[in-house]
């Protein structure tokens, strides 16, 4: 009688891969995996939904397992809930962590959102008030994460449609504080600030002037779509259902230039186009990587 | 509450996303003193309607057979209803089924939760966890003596649905773009519903087979199972059952009774 022996998560050692530099990368659809495996392997990284992969067995996991195979991969929690005030969902923790162990992910990030409230999962990013007490909150959430992963995690800035009244301080310096007290880096997604800057009437060009860029592990570029706030201002919605927007590629390069080359993802989530579409935004950004990466200009190029 | 301790805002935000009846929670706003309603409505929309997306993935058959109208707004109904309680959408809409069963509007179609429930049975193969099947040699090796006391173990992507109603044959019909021909509803059918490797594969089967199957599956001895099918199904014959479910993958192992 034989029984297949299921690897004991728990026991499979943590630690980090090597980092993987100024690549561009892509989300990984599962409708792009033929295309992906025929092709060439890619010079980028794929980035997969954690929850997308918690499943016991079947076809996602041998779809990611062929990905990862010649691909670094950064694996994007979704669901954990770091800004909700209830504790964190064990269980769940408990399947990150599996993920984490199980594919060795290049890249690890969350959202400094909340999804659940008491039973109710509402499957959205929800946002959250910025003061002393949620703060706190969310530093120890993050603490219970890294401790449970044994390395950092990058925590990322929200596209935000409202604000709290009870707001106290900024976004970027309650993501600074953060960064400063827990250790974790952080995902800086430039559609997510330029969203948030029009939504809310500041300037994105000021919110990354605050923003610690020093902390920024990976950048994210998405699509975004417009519609109509309460008094018929263009409010835009983080759908990432399209290319980037001409104006999010600019912020993005000044965002390069100012911090050096970092993994930076297309996110490209629904109406989904071929994968020669989407991998030709990867390239795009790859570009930009890429230029800001040059060595110094020959004039300062001493003679051997 | 102390202000340095207050983490009142999502018990605030949360109740009207569900729920249209309530209004715009009054702790949010726009900017510059901009009103918050429709800025808050996106939140609400995008719960909604990735709620109903996520039930749309799980029941496509049963959406091709209702429409797309039909089906999203059956579904706003039961996510309003019955919201997720785990984070893990593929897990969502067990109930969904059962909501079917009793929803007013679906009453003309009383082999829909059928369909559904093969479908959500389709979704727990996929993502079961992995277990080689049963070789036919295995069986084949023990003695004929012994077959009746012999328990065998479910692979854990094995389901059972019985209906009715020629459910399988109507998920069959309706899991892909094939054009629409006419079903006889009438005829009962049952699933085994399986994934031995890498495809999900929907069976119908014989008379008996489902008594038989959902029998040894629970772990019931051959023998037994065998005449509970008989009893059920005069016509119950052992042996292409046995080799149809076991070519289907419906077991991962001899758990007992093997005297080898």
């Amino acid at each position: 009688m034989t029984t297949a022996i299921a690897p004991d998560m728990s026991a499979v050692p943590l630690r980090y891969s090597a980092p993987i530099g100024g690549v561009a990368g892509t989300s990984f659809k599962p409708e792009h995996l033929q295309a992906i495996l025929g092709a060439e392997r890619q010079r980028g990284f794929f980035e997969v939904h954690a929850e997308n992969y918690m499943g016991a067995g079947g076809p996602p996991h041998r779809a990611l397992e062929a990905i990862r195979r010649d691909h670094p991969l950064s694996l994007h929690g979704v669901c954990m809930s770091i800004g909700g005030p209830q504790p964190l969902d064990k269980a769940h923790l408990a399947r990150f962590r599996g993920l984490v162990a199980r594919y060795q992910p290049a890249l690890v990030s969350e959202h400094l959102a909340w999804s659940t409230h008491e039973t109710s999962f509402f499957n959205d990013l929800l946002p959250l008030p910025y003061t002393a007490a949620t703060l706190r909150n969310v530093c120890d959430h993050i603490d219970q994460v890294q401790d449970a992963i044994r390395r950092p995690l990058l925590l990322e800035n929200p596209s935000t449609y409202v604000a709290f009244r009870e707001s106290s301080m900024s976004e970027t310096d309650f993501i600074r504080a953060v960064a400063e007290r827990t250790g974790c880096g952080l995902l800086l997604d430039v559609n997510n600030v330029f969203v948030s800057a029009t939504n809310h009437g500041f300037s994105a060009l000021d919110y990354l002037a605050d923003f610690p860029l020093s902390f920024v592990g990976e950048i994210h570029l998405a699509g975004h779509a417009g519609q109509a706030d309460d008094e018929g201002d263009l409010l835009l919605i983080d759908s990432h259902d399209g290319p980037v927007a001409d104006a999010v590629w600019k912020l993005y390069e000044i965002v390069v230039r100012r911090r050096g080359a970092v993994p930076t993802l297309i996110e490209w989530d629904s109406n989904i186009p071929d994968w020669p579409i989407l991998r030709a935004e990867a390239a795009a950004a790859q570009a930009i990587l890429d230029r800001c990466n040059q060595p110094a200009p020959t004039g300062d190029r001493h003679a051997a | 509450m102390p202000p340095e301790q207050d983490l009142s805002f999502a018990a605030t935000f949360a109740p009207a996303l569900l729920d249209p009846a309530r209004g715009v929670p009054a702790a949010v706003t726009g900017p510059n003193g901009k009103a918050g309603g429709k800025r808050y409505d996106v939140y609400r929309n995008n719960v909604t309607v990735s709620l109903i997306d996520a039930v749309a993935a799980i029941y496509p058959a049963v959406q091709r057979i209702t429409g797309p109208d039909f089906f999203r707004a059956m579904a706003r109904f039961h996510v309003r209803q019955t919201p997720p309680t785990s984070p893990l959408l593929f897990d969502y809409g067990r109930d969904f089924p059962a909501f079917i069963e009793a929803y007013e509007h679906a009453q003309t179609m009383p082999w829909l939760a059928d369909v559904a429930r093969i479908e959500r049975a389709w979704l727990d193969a996929y993502h079961a966890r992995d277990a080689a099947p049963l070789a036919p040699a295995q069986l084949s090796a023990v003695a004929p003596d012994r077959l009746a006391d012999l328990v065998l173990a479910p692979h854990p992507a094995a389901h059972i649905v019985r209906s009715r109603f020629s459910a399988v044959t109507i998920f069959a019909a309706n899991r892909d773009t094939a054009p629409f021909e006419h079903i006889d509803a009438s005829t009962p059918e049952d699933a085994l519903i399986t994934r031995a490797e890498f495809d999900v594969t929907v069976r119908h089967l014989p008379p008996g087979g489902a008594v038989f199957a959902t029998g040894l599956m629970s772990g019931q001895p051959l023998g037994e199972a065998a005449v509970s099918a008989l009893e059920a199904s005069p016509g119950f014959d052992i042996a292409s059952n046995i080799a149809g479910l076991i070519e289907a993958g419906a077991f991962s192992s001899i758990a007992s009774g093997d005297p080898r």
